[in-house]
This record gives C-alpha cells, structure tokens and sequence, in this order.
C-alpha cells in the first residue's frame, strides 16, 4: 500500500542522519587504528612530525596541530564573545525598530559568505594591517584568531538574539516601572532570563570555530611549529588536513584519520551539549 | 559609578558592536567588489582555467552542487517528515532530530575526510561523484531541520480538516501538510544551496579539481572553490586576479540566493 511505503521510506531516510554519524565515526576510528597502536594517547604529547625513511614507520605526534586549534579558537572566542553580546543586545534593546530588520539581514549575510572569501580577504587586506601593528610575518595565530572571530561573531550573535527575543515583555516592562535602566534590565531580566541560550550560543560558535578550514589554512601560516608569541605562525588540525592529507601514506595517513578522528569527536561532543543542555529544541 | 552613566557606556559600547559587525561586512564587500570586478573580463567566463577563465569551474561547481541538492532533497523532506508527522513525540524522533541538528554543524573537513576513505581510496582517483556526496551529507541535516521546523508551523486544524475529509495519512502529508508548509520548505533548500554552493573543504580530497571543461563525474571534477584557494597562492598576478574575479563572482551569487530565500519568506514568522 502506497501509504506504508511513504511511511517507510520517511522512516529510513530519517534513520540517514544517525547512520552517517555512526559511519563517520567508525571509518575514521578504523582507519586511525595504525596510528592509534603505535602512537597511543602520546599522540597527543608528542611534538613531532616526521615520515621514516623510504616512507617507512616514521614518528607523528598531534600536539602542534592540537596547540594551533584550540590558541586560534581560544583567540577567536575571546574577541568574539563581547561583540556578539553587544549586536545582540543592539537588535533586541537598542535599535529603533526601523533599522532591526536591515541590520539584521546584514549579519546575517555576513554569516552566509563562504569561508574561503574570509580567507582571501584576510590574507591580502587584513593580515597586513596585523602585520603593522603586532609585527610578525602577517600570518599566524592572531591573524587567524581575528578573521575566525569576525566568522562566528554573526552566527553568535543570531542565536544569542534569538534568545534575548524569547524574554516576555511584562518582565521587561515591570523591571523599567520600578525604575531599571535599560542595562539593569538587560543584565538583570534579560540575561537570567536568556542565559541558557546565551551560553549555548558560545558553545556553539565555538564548536564552529574548531572545525573551521578555509579562513584559517590561508591565515595561520601552516607551519609545523609551537607558536611562541601570538604572531607566531603554526597550523591546526583542519588546516593541516586540508594540505597535507591528499599526499599522506600509510603510517602519516593514518595519523591523518586518528586527527580527524580527534577533531570530529571534540567538536560532536562541544555542539552535542551546547544543543542538548543548553538550547534544547524549540518546544513547538 | 552613577548607573545612568553606567547604561550610557553599556548601550554605547553595544551599539559601537552592532557598527563594527557592519563594518566588516562592508569593509569584504567592498574590496571584494573592488578587487573582483576590475579582475573580471569577458573571457573570464568564456575560457575554462587552463586557459585562465573560469567556465569550467562554474559549470562543475554548480553541477556537483545540484546533483548533490537532487540526492538531498528527497531524503532530507522525507527525513523531516517522519520526524514531525509520523515519529513525533517518540523517543527515536527526538534524538535523531538532535543528532541531525548537530550534524549541521559538523567539521567539513573531516565530512571531506570521510567520503576520501569510502569513495576515493578505493577507485584511485578523485572523482566528481564523491564530491557530490560531500556535499549531499552536508545538506541532508539541514534540510531536516528545516523541513521539520515548517511542518510544525502548520495548524493542527489542517490535518484534523483532511483527517475529517476521510484522507489517508500520506495523503494528508503530502496534498495538505507539505502543500500549506511549500514556501518554508523551498526557502530551506535553497539556504542549504547557498551554503554548499560555497564550500571547500569537503571538496579538496574528493573532487579535488580540474584544470579542463568536462562532464565525467569519474573524473577529478573541476570546482570554483578548490581553485580559488590554489589560485590564491600562486605568486603571480593574474592567478590572483582570477581568483578574486572568482570570489567576487561566488559571493555575488551566494548573496544572491540568500536574499531570495529572505523574500520568499518576506511574509512569513
């Protein structure tokens, strides 16, 4: 019968959405078996990278790349974080309503354009502004830090409004009867109110900012070293994906997987609790 | 301090937050527009990239892109519609619904990495195919969520309505439900194009690219965002301009679909 059918196919594409994460993770974690035995959890300590003679066994090590992502995230979550608060609280309390839906619409956009476009840009007109006030090649974990900021700063600030939007006017309007300012409101109303969405927001964007590609393989330098000052250049976990991955054998290949395996894991788990602890699922 | 003070510095700093973001957006577009049109000639679109054009890859990306929409489609409404109209409320609905929301936001890379282990290694080569698959897993999860989200702005007293008519379950699906939730839907697919159309990281493992015009999806398949980035670091000028010409050009049109999407739905919320 063609209504068990539809039923049944609705059934099996939704099962999709499990199947490809579980494939995922088990493809990655079989591939990085290699890597996973030989090197074990020192993967994680161990500073080098380098291939064996004839391509044979060689030593590979995690840290660097490991260091690069969570500096550059790190960099881009506190300069994010602030300015994203204040679009936020811009849209919901301050702007007259002519101008939220526009300047709204313009976050937005500017959430919308590809990555690479973040990276093109911040190579050729931002880092060199970098450049001249921190010194420093131009490239690195600051440059990164900064445009990966500039990425996440509209998606954090989207969701951070949508929650501040979420907060019942009379709660609002009986704080401003007893005489509240419009920031006692805001951090006494508001923010109490929205705080689960708030800091699911954060989670959130920084769940993004760690798997982040293209901005960041054009800004951070790809250099396989331990930055020493924040200019320093180094490299991140997609970053050295995305160049190196294509041309790995064996051992250096498997050491590949085991990082995307690391990546995949710690950005599911941070975007996980962001969704399922703290901005649960619209309750239609 | 006086909290009158306090609240001035507080909604100024906020509002110094909201120019910056616009700032920024501005400050891309404008070098973008800058640096991309006086880069853009006529046979930019009429030479492919071997002869410093990009007709192929405009042709091969919008090709992986909309075989990839035409596999994620089907299964992304279909996978919506389970989740709201037949396993809502059960257990299994809510954490698929979860997992597929955080698939949304999964690394791209290592969604790239993923179709290089099942469809790459195995044949040799980098082939057109895997990127499309790339691209459809990335679209699936957000098609699913927004298929979901606008069946469930759609009234109950709909579906009570068709039930009343006699109508059988699919049939009120899909003649009643999806029919009264049509522009929502549409407007989520086209967003999740907009997104993929832009993409890199999934391609650069899978597609890879292609210097030369073809069609073979066997074949390294060429793609607009793979050679932006190839583009980009070469050291000389015209490799650069033609990557700005065609960032400009990606960007145009990933704009474009998204203010199209937001007409669409000018109405709606």
């Amino acid at each position: 019968m063609g209504g068990q059918l539809f039923k049944n196919f609705s059934f099996l594409s939704a099962t999709l959405a499990f199947f490809m994460l579980v494939g995922i993770f088990s493809v990655l974690f079989n591939l990085a078996q290699e890597s996973l035995y030989t090197f074990g959890f020192d993967f994680l300590y161990t500073e080098i990278w380098e291939p064996g003679e004839d391509d044979e066994g060689g030593i590979f090590g995690g840290y660097i790349p490991v260091v690069g992502t969570l500096l550059s995230t790190l960099i881009a979550m506190i300069l994010a974080t602030p300015i994203a608060m204040g679009i936020a609280i811009f849209l919901t309390e301050i702007a007259p309503d002519k101008i939220v839906k526009p300047f709204g619409v313009a976050i937005e956009l500017l959430a919308a354009i590809p990555s690479i476009i973040y990276g093109m840009w911040g190579l050729f007109y931002f880092a060199p502004i970098v450049q001249s006030i921190f010194g420093g090649n131009g490239v690195g974990l600051l440059t990164a830090g900064i445009v990966l900021a500039i990425m996440v700063i509209p998606f954090m600030a989207a969701i951070t409004r949508d929650s501040m939007n979420t907060t019942p006017d009379v709660l609002k309007e009986s704080a401003y009867a007893i005489g509240a300012t419009k920031f006692e409101v805001i951090k006494d109303v508001v923010m109490p109110y929205s705080k689960g969405g708030i800091i699911g927001s954060i989670i959130l964007s920084l769940g993004r900012a760690l798997g982040e590609t293209m901005a960041v393989a054009f800004l951070i330098g790809s250099v396989m070293s331990i930055p020493n000052k924040i200019t320093d250049p180094t490299t991140s976990i997609p970053v050295l994906l995305a160049n190196n991955f294509a041309e790995a054998q064996d051992l250096e290949l498997s050491s590949m997987y085991y990082l995307a395996l690391i990546l995949f894991v710690v950005s599911f788990s941070v975007i996980a609790l962001a969704k399922f602890y703290f901005l649960g699922r619209k309750k239609h | 301090m006086n909290r009158l003070v306090l609240n001035k510095i507080v909604m100024i700093l906020s509002t110094i937050s909201a120019f910056i973001g616009l700032g920024f957006l501005f400050w891309i577009l404008i070098t973008l527009s800058y640096k991309g049109i006086a880069s853009i000639h006529l046979s930019t679109f009429t030479k492919d990239l071997v002869e410093g054009g990009i007709r192929n890859l405009l042709v091969g990306q919008f090709t992986m892109a909309l075989i990839a929409t035409v596999i994620a489609v089907p299964l992304g409404v279909l996978a919506g519609i389970y989740l709201r109209e037949y396993g809502h409320g059960s257990k299994f609905a809510s954490v698929t619904r979860t997992l597929s929301d955080v698939m949304t936001s999964a690394p791209s890379i290592v969604i790239g990495v993923f179709v290089f282990a099942l469809m790459v290694d195995p044949v040799g080569s980098f082939n057109g195919w895997a990127g499309i698959v790339a691209l459809a897993i990335m679209m699936i999860p957000i098609i699913i969520g927004t298929t979901d989200n606008m069946l469930a702005l759609v009234p109950q007293e709909l579906r009570e309505a068709g039930i009343a008519l006699g109508g059988s379950k699919h049939k009120i699906i899909v003649q009643i439900v999806l029919k009264a939730a049509k522009v929502g839907v549409t407007t989520g697919i086209l967003l999740s194009f907009a997104r993929i159309i832009g993409e890199t990281a999934p391609l650069l493992f899978t597609s890879a690219n292609n210097q030369f015009f073809t069609m073979d999806l066997s074949d390294q398949f060429p793609s607009l965002t793979v050679s932006i980035y190839n583009l980009a670091t070469y050291p000389d000028a015209e490799s650069r301009e033609l990557a700005w010409a065609a960032s400009f050009i990606l960007t145009m049109i990933v704009l474009l679909i998204n203010l199209l999407g937001r007409y669409f739905t000018r109405n709606k919320h």
